[in-house]
């Protein structure tokens, strides 16, 4: 090692030494950061590989799938297609999801045929001596994971529920199935007959002959399809799963990378803060013959070094905090897309590398910057005490912060790009970057515009302020970023659950609410027993809706189709509407309302024809009007049920909107079902109270993860403005111990320093509140649209905003006294001896 | 003005030490009395025990007639800013304030008003050769010219003494005897007391009396 070398690491070698604390809190900034981002990443793999093993192994040997609506389409299609001469085997399958008796949980029971399933979906197929057992009704197999959920095994009796009535089925042993998979398996003529679906499958499985053309089969068997119907691959299937939960997880992976995100500002400002204070040292060093580029490549790798440790640390973390996660709670983490499946983690080499690389970028980038500054400076004004002073004190041309704002407002407007909000994200990139470029500029002028105060301690503050705002704007980078960020996501997330509440308002206007079941699709009223209901004393007034899963588009997933009691004259009553409805002219087909999914996943406008596959057929509508629906993010369209009836014969119903008679209770309504209604135990009844109360309770499972995140680029903010206040402070011990000798008091450096750190953490807030509000707009308007379609109006939590705001101030204040205290423990007579 | 009794100095810890022992000093007032002495014999730790920044722990210190052991750590911070003036080997001029804003500093402290304050300032710069230069940033002064708004900011607020230690030490001779030349004058315009620690014979020879800091203890000297 040369001499120059060895005293350079000597001099850095110290300051690893003296900046301990900070250097730590550097490397575990990085560490939260990489750790949060990799076990996201672990957890959205284990989820996704479990799923599609899942349904690879539930598919089988397939390779076509016929589907349709969700409660079924006609069976008389199944025998054209097994005499297809290029079909090997066809073999029909019934789904339902059957609520599961004094659960609010249902289970998936596959119908099947089972010689024919052997052949495709062997999973599907029981394993018992007595094969009678696969053909007799009111017996069924279960997967494994399906009887270790219930603690339901072979000789029990499995309860679930059928329209009103309970449906015990004797449970003959397990299925094949391999997977982590819940479901139960029985006969399909079973199926039909106890879930009263007869005439009706959910899918066919199709084998082709060896040797036939599956493009050309398919082609054929899509001519032929009734309305509603669509033939796709397996593959297509496991796709159309994966795109269903991918904006939520490249949300999770903003989210994570956001954390990243502010680890690495925090080592920008921690680095650069340590390397000004440091700049008299590496004046020295460049005398002593160090070139410009080895100082750089020195504190790059000192930056390289901390970004190594905590990548480290934090794929470690990362891979428990995974493991802990999936074993708590599950995978879908509490947003319900993986429900049912049970994965493990594994260690994802891929993922590692990315995340471990990431998190030495930050650090690296981090660094460099700092330390392009301390090699710009000349060694000899470096050398002169007091010169810390000029280090980022050069405002640099506004130009570049301003065209990333103006390329962040523009991409603002740009559409989503293979469904992801891309320009969205990027746009607050933007904005946020654009405005850290700012920075210095704003720090100068806000400073610039105070007037001078009176008292000696706070001017003295100002003018520290007013000498430096380069690295002003260094120490509020990390509070800027981390405030605006939390601001965005505290006016997002409040917006949305304001929104959801004014909406379950809006669309709960009845007393009362009466599901046939309070899970699954198995269950109804039946024609009778909603005339029965109807004619109960406690029942001013009722309306009945039945629900039911169709395809729009093929390769689309599932959009719900609500059939319902609908005022003619005046929609807006029943629906939450978002613009006015479209009048009907004489000769207009019937209307249908879509929600506002469907208009930006089918591009469908109000005024426009819209064909909806009912009974098999092509039914011509109108779109009457566009409504809010935060319950069905695949998309949702209300009929008049009277239409609804007419059309396919179909006079069930799932759901029951009740208004009471005067003066009657809800506790006596209840009794009054109980007293007339066979069902009533199986029936769920709520109040919109309750309703409201679980939604919101829902609503807050959904957004733990994004809070838990949010949370973590808070923490990560918090320790930025406390470490480099505490580096600003500490910098200038040797300035206190002069201003002691000239007669300050201690309270009055106190006060000096408290002045300045407060208006440091008011222009950073001021900076970072205006930024987070616009950010917000795009997280509401463009990110949340674009992914989850979602629209929502702007609220702001004033409460919480002004809780961060205090709690922001007094955090800067405390760092402020508490380094003040520590810079002031050393005693002027030692701080004023011209050494470091 | 200056009165050391039969002062001593020990600092312990691990490694205690007996800087001073028993030193008796008396300085009239208007005289700059300097202080030679080889390097660690305690003269720096003498002015801090002058200017209340350190605590005998025996004897007495009393200096423009108060009796510093009996003050609290407020009253000396009070008693420093009234009475003391400082020049710092290192200048130890704010950066981030203009000459004219550093000189005036201790009257800021001092709480006086604007105007006249001013005007004491900008007759400070005059006195130390830097009328001009009141608007300039210390980054663009030299050496002997942060040295000069040092003592300007020492005697702006008509203090009783002046402390400096080796306020030469970063200087060139020239500067160094310009600097010397214009402390005494200053001093005596102002009928301030002065007391210089230095190592450099030339410069104390411009003082009134000369003392030299030995183990032993302070004995006067002639140059
Ligand atoms: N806070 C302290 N703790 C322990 N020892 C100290 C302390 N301050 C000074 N000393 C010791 O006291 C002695 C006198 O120190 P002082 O600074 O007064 O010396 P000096 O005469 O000013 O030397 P120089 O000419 O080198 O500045 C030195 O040996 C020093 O090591
Ligand atoms: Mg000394």
């Amino acid at each position: 090692m040369s001499a120059g070398l060895a005293i350079a690491w000597a001099v850095l070698g110290g300051a690893f030494g003296s900046h301990r604390g900070r250097l730590a809190l550097s490397v575990l900034a990085i560490a939260l950061g990489v750790a949060l981002g990799f076990a996201v990443a672990l957890i959205n793999e284990a989820a996704i590989a479990e799923f599609s093993g899942g349904m690879r192994s539930l598919s089988g040997s397939a390779d076509l799938v016929v589907r349709g609506p969700r409660n079924g389409f006609d069976e008389a299609l199944y025998p054209r297609l097994a005499r297809d001469p290029d079909i090997a085997v066809a073999s029909p399958v019934v789904e339902v999801d059957a609520r599961i008796a004094g659960r609010d949980d249902a289970l998936r029971v596959y119908g099947v045929d089972a010689f024919r399933a052997a052949a495709v979906t062997p999973a599907l197929v029981g394993t018992t001596k007595d094969a009678l057992d696969l053909l007799r009704p009111g017996t069924v197999f279960m997967s494994p994971a399906a009887a270790a959920w219930l603690d339901v095994h072979p000789g029990a009796t499995l309860r679930v529920q059928s329209g009103t009535h309970a449906l015990p089925l004797a449970v003959a042993g397990y299925v094949r199935a391999e997977s982590g998979e819940r479901f139960a398996v029985m006969d399909i003529a079973a199926a039909q007959d106890a879930f009263a679906r007869i005439g009706s499958l959910s899918r066919i499985d199709l084998r082709l002959r060896p040797g036939g053309d599956a493009a050309a089969l398919r082609e054929r068997i899509v001519a032929a399809l009734p309305a509603g119907l669509e033939v796709a691959t397996p593959d297509d299937n496991a796709a159309l799963t994966r795109r269903l939960s991918r904006s939520y997880r490249v949300n999770l992976n903003v989210l994570a990378l956001v954390a990243l995100f502010t680890g690495g500002l925090l080592v920008f400002s921690t680095q650069a803060l340590s390397i000004v204070r440091r700049r008299s040292q590496f004046a020295l060093l460049r005398t002593l013959g160090l070139s410009r580029t080895r100082l750089i490549a020195l504190l790059v790798g000192e930056g390289a070094l901390v970004g190594a440790a905590g990548s480290l640390a934090g794929l470690a973390g990362g891979y428990l905090l995974a493991d802990a996660v999936l074993r708590v709670f599950g995978a879908d983490l509490g947003a319900g897309f993986f429900r049912g499946v049970a994965p493990d983690v594994a260690f994802d080499i891929r993922a590692a590398a990315i995340f471990a690389m990431l998190g030495i970028v930050a650090a690296l980038l981090g660094s460099y910057l700092p330390a392009r500054e301390a090699a710009a400076a000349t060694p000899a004004a470096a050398l002169k005490a007091g010169d810390e002073q000029h280090a980022f004190a050069r405002l640099r041309s506004p130009l570049p912060g301003a065209v990333l704002l103006t390329a962040g407002a523009a991409a603002a407007w740009l559409p989503p790009v293979g469904g992801l909000p891309l320009f969205g994200y990027g746009a607050i990139a933007l904005l946020l970057f654009g405005t850290l470029l700012l920075l210095p500029r704003i720090a100068a002028w806000v400073l610039a515009a105070m007037p001078r105060p009176h008292a000696i301690a706070p001017a003295l503050a100002l003018e520290q302020l007013r000498g430096a705002p380069g690295q002003a704007g260094v120490s509020l980078a990390t509070t800027v970023a981390s405030v605006s960020l939390m601001v965005s996501m505290a006016i997002m997330v409040a917006s949305f659950r304001q929104s959801l509440d004014d909406w379950l308002l809006r669309v709960l206007p009845a007393n009362v609410y009466v599901r046939a079941a309070a899970a699954g699709d198995s269950a109804y009223f039946s024609v009778d027993e909603q005339r029965r209901l109807a004619s109960i004393d406690a029942v001013a007034r009722i309306a009945f809706l039945r629900t039911q899963g169709i395809v729009l588009e093929d390769g689309q997933p599932h959009v719900t189709l609500l059939a319902r009691d609908l005022p003619a004259a005046d929609p807006s009553a029943a629906l939450p509407l978002v613009g006015t409805a479209l009048s009907l002219r004489a000769g207009d087909p019937p209307p249908v309302y879509v929600s506002e999914a469907i208009v930006d996943l089918y591009g469908i406008r109000p005024g426009a024809r819209l064909h909806l596959p009912l009974d098999g057929k092509q039914r011509n509508f109108v779109v009457a009007g566009v409504w809010r629906d935060y319950a069905r993010q695949q998309g949702a369209l209300v009929i008049d049920r009277s239409e609804y009836t007419r059309i396919t014969g179909d006079a069930t119903a799932t759901d029951a909107a009740v208004w009471l008679a005067p003066d009657v209770t809800v506790d006596e309504f209840r009794r009054q079902v109980d007293a007339r209604m066979p069902g009533a135990a199986r029936m769920s009844i709520a109040t919109p109270g309750e309703i409201r109360v679980r939604s919101l309770r829902i609503f807050d499972r959904t957004f733990a993860v994004t809070y838990a995140l949010l949370a973590a680029a808070i923490v990560i903010g918090l320790f930025g403005l406390s470490s480099s206040i505490g580096a600003l402070v500490l910098a200038r011990r040797r300035e206190f111990g002069m201003l002691r000798h000239l007669g300050l008091t201690r309270r009055q450096i106190a006060v000096m320093l408290a002045t300045e750190g407060f208006a440091v953490s008011s222009i950073g807030l001021a900076v970072g509140l205006l930024l987070g509000f616009l950010m917000s707009l795009i997280l509401i308007h463009v990110v949340n649209r674009q992914s989850f379609h979602w629209g929502m109006t702007l609220h702001l939590p004033w409460g919480s905003l002004a809780a961060l705001v205090l709690a922001l101030l007094a955090l800067a204040l405390a760092t402020t006294v508490v380094s003040a205290r520590q810079a002031m423990g050393h005693d002027a007579i030692r701080a004023v001896k011209d050494d470091w | 003005m200056i009165h050391l009794d039969r002062v001593s100095k020990r600092f312990p810890g691990p490694r205690p030490r007996t800087v001073l022992d028993g030193i008796t000093l008396a300085i009239p007032r208007g005289l700059l009395v300097a202080i030679l002495g080889e390097s660690g014999v305690g003269k720096s730790t003498l002015l801090n025990l002058i200017a209340g920044l350190e605590r005998a722990d025996a004897g007495s210190v009393t200096v423009a007639g108060s009796e510093l052991d009996r003050l609290d750590d407020d009253a000396l911070t009070r008693f420093r800013r009234e009475k003391v003036g400082f020049v710092f080997q290192a200048f130890h001029v704010l950066p981030y304030l203009s000459v004219a804003r550093n000189v005036g500093l201790p009257l800021a402290l001092l709480g006086h008003d604007r105007a006249p304050a001013e005007d004491r300032v900008q007759a400070m710069l005059a006195a130390v050769g830097l009328a001009d230069r009141g608007e300039s940033m210390p980054r663009e002064l030299s050496g002997g010219e942060l040295q000069r708004t040092a003592i300007a900011r020492a005697l702006v607020h008509r203090p009783a003494i002046v402390l400096a230690d080796e306020p030469t030490g970063n200087l060139d001779p020239d500067s160094a005897a310009g600097v010397i030349g214009l402390l005494r004058e200053r001093l005596h315009e102002e009928g301030a007391t002065g007391v210089l620690v230095t190592h450099s014979r030339a410069a104390a020879a411009r003082a009134d009396r000369v003392y030299t800091l030995s183990a032993s203890g302070l004995d006067p000297t002639s140059l």
